[in-house]
């Protein structure tokens, strides 16, 4: 390996990625408006649930059990329907979410003591917001009849009694349930294997579709300096790319960080070298730049945000995936990420991630010079 | 002028479907797509991975305790023993919530004393953490209601032993109703979204592809001494990949209804009919990328610029309901939002024109527009 050689490889880069001042401007504007656009819009938040309720008791207990809904912060009451129809209707254009129906006998039966169910029509073609708003109207409609055992017990004159035992949350690293502080550190880990490994999908296959590739070829140049000084290159706007992103989350998404800035650097660069050397590797692999790019994007960025932990939890996965799982990079930098950022842990943790980081770096650079080495032979 | 387009739709098959790789890229992107969304992505909690720290070790405890087993949404899998142990737990991933029975449970339910369960929840996947947290406030809850209920007939029996009639209280219950996808899993929600994906990632690149490839190679040049005219070459060019879209909703349905058993309520051809409004735009869309790049490596930038968005902001796999409101109004401008609200309409709520017709005007309008302006630019630089 000779510095000369190596030097002259990651200046002739430079001046590639210099020289195309379009393709640079959108490596580095990219990142950040990615991660404005989606920091913001992609939110599993669920609040202010469209609903409509059709009271067909229209007693003043109904009412009551009515306003408990209205009350509460999670639930938007559309307004209320006279028959099934408009809930049929609004459920099947997307327009409400949910429908309560408090049935005809329901303050009879809550007046009597009996059990007194209550309806929710929940669509459930999205089943995760479904769930959730699943939990939300049960435990209003529990603590409503809580309050209203309560009442009877107290006119009757016992002992307060009450629920003995309660409930008591307390959420830890993310108090207030906010999706966007997981949301946004994952979207970094994402965002930066989708751009490094589109960044240098493209170099080598560009190489040999403009016939340049004969002309390292007769050069002294060897394999190993060609890979690492291509990566070198990528390297400096990759490193400005994840600056800009942390930066963006931490100022305007104002998510914690409450690590070390020192740890995050380090992996965030291990991150990126092995991710870049992939993009390499890919590179040597597929001849044309078009099957680099399909293969860039196929192997990057449906990984990364399908299989790293970024929204789907890993442990709901097929034992045969979850395996896969292993393999993917942004799965471990997804875990030093919201490690970092969230719950403050440091290597004592973490350090299993950070290895396997830079083995993944460490092996990839093997593989994408001998791809290249038997692409010369 | 039929001729000429049947040409040059040979020349462009031949040309795609020569190369082995481009073979596989156009049939394998879309079925990895299907298995991961099919099999591995999933927002479903069950089988939550929770450490129990049992400070009372009463038998009123350990009953608490097989009630959060016996759920089935949750596995009880370390019982840290000091807070070192919980912190350590929560801080390693280990669990995903600890529950603390704190000392003298079960004496203070006995006495009728409020007492408490603590729930640490790791709130670092706050999806997770509402679902974690409301079906331990649920299991709780009807342990509490249950405990209630029981003291409540000692008490009164011990008071009046005649009287058992009088001791009941009222239940309001909620009994829930889940329409279109009872067991809510998610699969049902995701495998029909990645049809409309698909169609967007296929043909949408394809088509800038193989027009800027021409100019990149400089074979455009030897298109235009030809007799062929832009409007020619332009069906030319985006028919075979239209023609790949349309088999590849075919293949993809197929296998999401024999292999994921999605349900599939709605009318096939009306999906089919939907996919050709679909298609003008991406084509369309393609088109006009390929106006505005030089190289091969703009026009998959721009591509990616473009559909990355799309993807995203479709409502896919986060609830354009959720978006803030500038982002909601902009998710209009998304071609893919109407045709996924299309697709799981038809798939999963059996619902037909009377209720789709908003999304179809909506693609239809767009579509020509899109291809309109597309080919008016088109034929500007081919002059």
């Amino acid at each position: 390996m000779s510095y000369r050689r190596l030097r002259a490889v990651f200046i002739k880069e430079l001046h590639h990625i210099t020289r195309d001042a379009r393709s640079l401007a959108m490596a580095l504007a990219m990142p950040v408006m990615m991660l404005l656009l989606y920091g913001y819009a992609l939110s599993l938040d669920v609040d202010r649930i469209p609903t409509l309720i059709y009271d067909q008791d229209g007693t003043a207990a109904s009412r009551e059990l009515v306003r408990q809904f209205q009350g509460s912060r999670f639930f938007d009451i559309r307004g209320l329907v006279n028959s099934y129809a408009p809930i049929q209707n609004g459920i099947d254009r997307n327009q409400i979410l949910m429908g309560v129906v408090i049935p005809r006998d329901y303050s009879k039966n809550a007046g009597a003591g009996r059990e007194a169910p209550v309806q929710i029509l929940l669509d459930g073609s999205d089943s995760n917001t479904a769930s959730i708003v699943l939990g939300y109207a049960e435990s209003v409609v529990r603590s409503y009849s809580l309050q209203l055992r309560q009442d009877m017990q107290n006119r009757r004159g016992g002992e307060r009694g009450g629920a003995p035992v309660d409930a008591r949350l307390r959420v830890w690293y993310n108090s207030s349930l906010e999706s966007k502080n997981y949301v946004v550190p994952g979207l970094i880990a994402v965002i930066l294997q989708i751009i490094a490994a589109l960044l240098t999908s493209l170099t080598i296959a560009r190489e040999w579709e403009m016939g340049t590739m004969e002309q390292l070829l007769s050069t002294p140049l060897r394999p190993a300096e060609m890979v690492l000084g291509k990566m070198l290159a990528y390297f400096a706007v990759g490193v400005a790319d994840a600056l800009m992103a942390v930066l963006v989350g931490v100022f305007v998404f104002t998510v914690p960080l409450r690590g070390s800035w020192l740890l995050l650097g380090v992996s965030i660069c291990v991150f990126l070298v092995g991710v870049l050397f992939w993009g390499i590797f890919v590179s040597a692999v597929a001849k044309t730049q078009l099957a680099a790019y399909q293969m860039g994007i196929l192997s990057s960025f449906l990984p990364a945000f399908l299989l790293s932990g970024f929204v789907y939890s890993i442990e709901t996965m097929p034992p045969v995936i979850q395996v896969i799982t292993h393999i993917v990079p942004s799965r471990y930098v997804v875990t030093i990420l919201k490690g970092i950022f969230l719950k403050g842990v440091g290597l004592t943790v973490l350090w299993g991630e950070l290895g396997f980081l830079t083995l993944y770096a460490a092996i990839i650079f093997a593989l994408a010079t001998r791809k290249v080495n038997q692409k010369l032979a | 002028m039929w001729e000429r387009i049947l040409v040059i739709l040979r020349k462009e098959l031949i040309q795609t479907l020569r190369e082995p790789r481009m073979r596989v890229l156009l049939f394998v992107p879309p079925m990895v797509q299907l298995v991961v969304f099919g099999f591995a992505v999933n927002l479903d909690v069950d089988h939550a991975r929770i450490a129990w720290m049992d400070m009372d070790r009463s038998p009123l405890s350990r009953d608490l305790r097989e009630r959060f087993e016996g759920s089935g949404r949750f596995d009880v899998v370390s019982m840290p023993r000091n807070e070192d142990e919980v912190q350590q737990t929560l801080d390693r991933g280990l669990a995903q919530a600890v529950v603390r029975v704190l000392p003298g449970f079960e004496r203070d339910v006995l006495r009728n004393r409020a007492t408490e369960v603590q729930v640490l929840v790791d709130g670092s996947n706050s999806n997770t953490a509402s679902l974690v947290s409301s079906y331990a406030g649920e299991i709780i809850a009807d342990f509490s209601s249950n405990v209630a209920a029981g003291q409540q007939k000692v008490r009164v029996l011990t008071r009046s032993p005649n009287s058992a009639v009088a001791m009941t209280f009222p239940n309001v219950k909620a009994s829930s109703r889940v329409w279109f996808n009872p067991d809510l899993h998610s699969r049902n929600y995701f495998v029909p979204g990645v049809v409309a994906n698909i169609i967007m990632m296929v043909t949408l690149m394809l088509t800038a592809l193989a027009i800027v490839r021409e100019k990149e190679i400089g074979t455009m040049e030897q298109l235009m001494v030809t007799p062929i005219r832009p409007i020619e070459l332009m069906l030319g060019k985006t028919l075979p990949f239209a023609v790949v879209g349309l088999l590849d909703v075919v293949l993809i349905s197929s296998v999401a209804l024999l292999v994921f058993h999605t349900p599939f309520r709605g009318n096939p051809l009306l999906l089919l009919f939907c996919a050709v409004l679909f298609l003008m735009t991406t084509l369309g869309a393609g088109l006009f990328l390929s106006t505005i790049s030089q190289t091969q490596q703009q026009a998959m930038m721009m591509n990616f610029f473009f559909s990355t968005p799309a993807f995203m902001l479709s409502g896919f796999a986060f609830p354009i309901r959720n978006m803030p409101v500038v982002v909601q109004y902009l998710t209009y401008l998304n071609p893919l939002r109407y045709f996924m609200e299309i697709v799981r309409g038809i798939f999963l709520k059996g619902v037909g024109i009377s209720v789709l017709w908003p999304q179809m005007v909506a693609m239809a309008v767009y579509g020509v527009a899109v291809v309109c302006l597309s080919a008016a630019r088109f034929r500007k630089k081919l002059d």
